[in-house]
């Protein structure tokens, strides 16, 4: 109770660990405020017992025993077929991949998209913050023309390394009936965790793959204070990486696709 | 599943891939995920018309990293998963065998070795020994058995499922093209018939319970901050294999006790050496054989008492000394003199072998 300044504790999810809270993240990273909506679908879904989480290796590995939730670190990019393989194994758990930019779109690419494309009854979040912070800040698939990384000290060149990779649209393609796709930001909580509970609920329903793209900030590669980072997540990466949903269920409760 | 697979002992004539289909099936493996590649594909062959009648599972993935990624998602969920490579995917197969090796998971890989570096041939060789005992980036936390023929192919399989989930290190069980395309009989046999107990699996996540409430939430990391946390977990592990060791290493050996020269050899190759050390002593010379069955851990005991009490060794391998590195550690300090028949990537019968210890002992 001691624990940091602050003399209340702050709501917490049921589902998050109290234990070893203030989490690790930088302070405003976006990974606390994706885990946050997580945590409070879970509690709502009332799923405590039947989630396992996997992480990857980029900054979500801080995640690992974030939730009281049973859980497994993977390795960079390997999450989605780690939790596709308890999932084949044992169908009746609920099977949640947390990965970065990195670790969705470039290292891991061909696992996510096969398991789009095999309809994997497992929901994969992914926290694109542009850039593989774990590692400092270098250029992701992700990265937005003209961002400065650590190796793109001028700024991404696309005539050199290409433009922003449409992760969530790729996915998107190669899916079927039965997926549910969409992009959230951590600049709309409403929104992302509305996303995030019908990630899961196609999954309780055991319809095919759900998978949620979330705009995530990283004030600390991208060297912004609070302004200019909330001024990024919210008003640069929609240039390039635009909100909503692109599949949903065609059982899935609801009028049309919500592109708020 | 009550339905025994194999109801009553019978005779069998196969070939090595169905056999190893067959041993999974009698160890009681409830799932295999695989990805193509000579000269395994036949595992999964024979697994997907099986299993299915066993209430068995199969997932087709996109790559050997995925099926190995799945291989440790379904150990993690308690189930006994396998996967079965060769050559370049047992390169890849490396990775989750490494995350297997630091959360101590129980995950079974069969591998058939074919030619290599790259993608050499589909056909055959002893080119995996060094990948498949000391492969990714620690320090060999795993057993590897090599076979010699299809009754330990089955034998072996069955045993690897056992040893990984009493000691929890992923096992290997090491065969080789000629192995797994040949046909040759054997003898079928459920193990618990045969008093052989198979050792149950466990989740290590999706535990009864809700975490944090009934229990504390089943959590597993394979990164550590801190040198030392990482230093205390690997000497713990080291130390747990250390133990293990002497439990699991298993050897072959005859005729050593008055040889001027022992022949080592290991897999299909052994029967060659086998065959040698027949007919060598039929004409009347001292030779005799040395076989390692698991190439990790070796038995190392019993190779530094080959190594000290003959004057000559001769190591033949279908490989250029992956075999021969991994006895010349084991025998440190001894004084045999160090002779090898290398022959990467091709058999090895058992006239050439005659043919050099003849040229050696003139
Ligand atoms: C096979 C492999 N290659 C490289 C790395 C190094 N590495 C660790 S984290 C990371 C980048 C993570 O970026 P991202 O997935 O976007 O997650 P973030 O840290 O941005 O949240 C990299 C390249 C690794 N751990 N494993
Ligand atoms: S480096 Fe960036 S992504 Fe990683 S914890 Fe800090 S703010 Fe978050
Ligand atoms: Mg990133």
């Amino acid at each position: 109770m001691s624990k940091g300044i602050c003399p209340v504790e702050p709501v917490m999810p049921t589902s998050w660990r109290k234990d070893n809270k203030p989490h690790k993240f930088c302070p405003g990273c976006g990974h606390g405020l994706v885990l946050k909506c997580l945590g409070q679908v879970v509690d709502e879904l009332d799923l405590q017992d039947k989630v396992v989480f996997g992480c990857d290796i980029g900054c979500s590995l801080l995640a690992w025993d974030f939730f009281n939730l049973d859980a497994v670190q993977t390795h960079h990019g390997r999450t989605t077929p780690v939790m596709t393989g308890i999932k084949r194994s044992r169908p009746e758990l609920i099977c949640i991949a947390y990965m970065g930019d990195g670790g969705g779109y470039s290292i891991g690419v061909q696992h996510l998209v096969s398991a789009a494309a095999r309809n994997e009854k497992i929901t994969a979040i992914l926290a694109n913050n542009t850039q593989y912070a774990m590692t400092g800040g270098q250029m992701a698939p992700t990265t937005l023309p003209g961002q400065k990384t650590e190796t793109t000290p001028y700024g991404r060149d696309p005539e050199l390394t290409g433009f922003p990779l449409q992760g969530q649209e790729m996915v998107s393609a190669v899916c079927r009936e039965g997926a549910y796709v969409a992009r959230g930001s951590v600049a709309n909580q409403r929104q992302l965790k509305s996303y995030l509970k019908k990630a899961l609920e196609n999954q309780l329903a055991q319809r095919g793959f759900s998978f949620v793209e979330v705009l995530s900030t990283c004030p600390t590669n991208w060297r912004t204070n609070a302004a200019e980072t909330w001024e990024f997540v919210q008003e640069k990466m929609p240039e390039y990486f635009k909100l909503g949903e692109t599949r949903r269920p065609a059982d899935m409760r609801g009028e049309g696709l919500a592109n708020g | 599943m009550t339905e025994k697979i194999i109801e009553q002992e019978k005779r069998a004539f196969l070939t090595g891939n169905e056999v190893v289909a067959w041993a999974a099936l009698a160890a009681k493996a409830d799932i295999m995920y695989g990805y193509p590649i000579t000269p395994q594909n036949e595992i999964m062959h024979y697994w997907t018309r099986l299993a299915p009648r066993y209430d068995k599972r199969f997932l087709q993935t996109e790559d050997e990293l995925s099926a190995g990624f799945t291989t440790v998602g379904g150990v993690l969920a308690g189930r006994k998963a396998f996967t079965a490579t060769a050559g370049p995917g047992n390169t890849l197969m490396q990775e989750p065998v490494s995350m297997a090796e630091m959360l101590r998971l129980p995950i079974v890989v069969v591998i058939q070795q074919r030619g290599g570096p790259s993608t050499a041939t589909v056909i055959y060789s002893q080119q995996e020994v060094t990948m498949t005992t000391l492969g990714g980036n620690g320090e060999g936390m795993r057993v590897v058995y090599s076979t010699s023929s299809h009754q330990e192919l089955f034998d072996y399989t069955i045993k690897a499922f056992n040893t990984a989930w009493k000691y929890r290190f992923p096992t290997f069980v090491l065969g080789d093209g000629y192995q797994a395309k040949m046909r040759e009989p054997l003898t079928l046999y459920d193990p618990e018939s045969r008093g052989i107990e198979l050792i149950k699996p466990e989740p290590y996540v999706g535990k009864p319970g809700t975490p944090g409430v009934d229990r504390a939430p089943s959590q597993f990391r394979n990164t550590y901050s801190m040198e030392e946390e990482l230093l205390e977990i690997v000497n713990q592990y080291m130390q747990d294999y250390g133990e293990m060791a002497p439990q699991v290493a298993e050897y072959q050996v005859a005729n050593v006790e008055d040889a001027d020269l022992v022949i080592i050899g290991h897999g299909v190759v052994f029967r060659a050496v086998r065959a040698a050390v027949d007919n060598l002593r039929a004409r009347g010379l001292k030779v005799g054989y040395f076989r390692p069955v698991t190439l990790r851990p070796l038995a190392v005991p019993q190779i530094k008492e080959v190594f000290s009490n003959s004057k000559k060794v001769l190591v033949v391998e279908s490989a250029y000394g992956q075999l021969a590195r991994l006895l010349k550690e084991a025998a440190y300090g001894t004084t045999a003199e160090f002779l090898t028949m290398f022959r990467p990537g091709v058999g090895i019968t058992a006239e050439e072998v005659e043919a050099e210890v003849e040229k050696i002992l003139g």
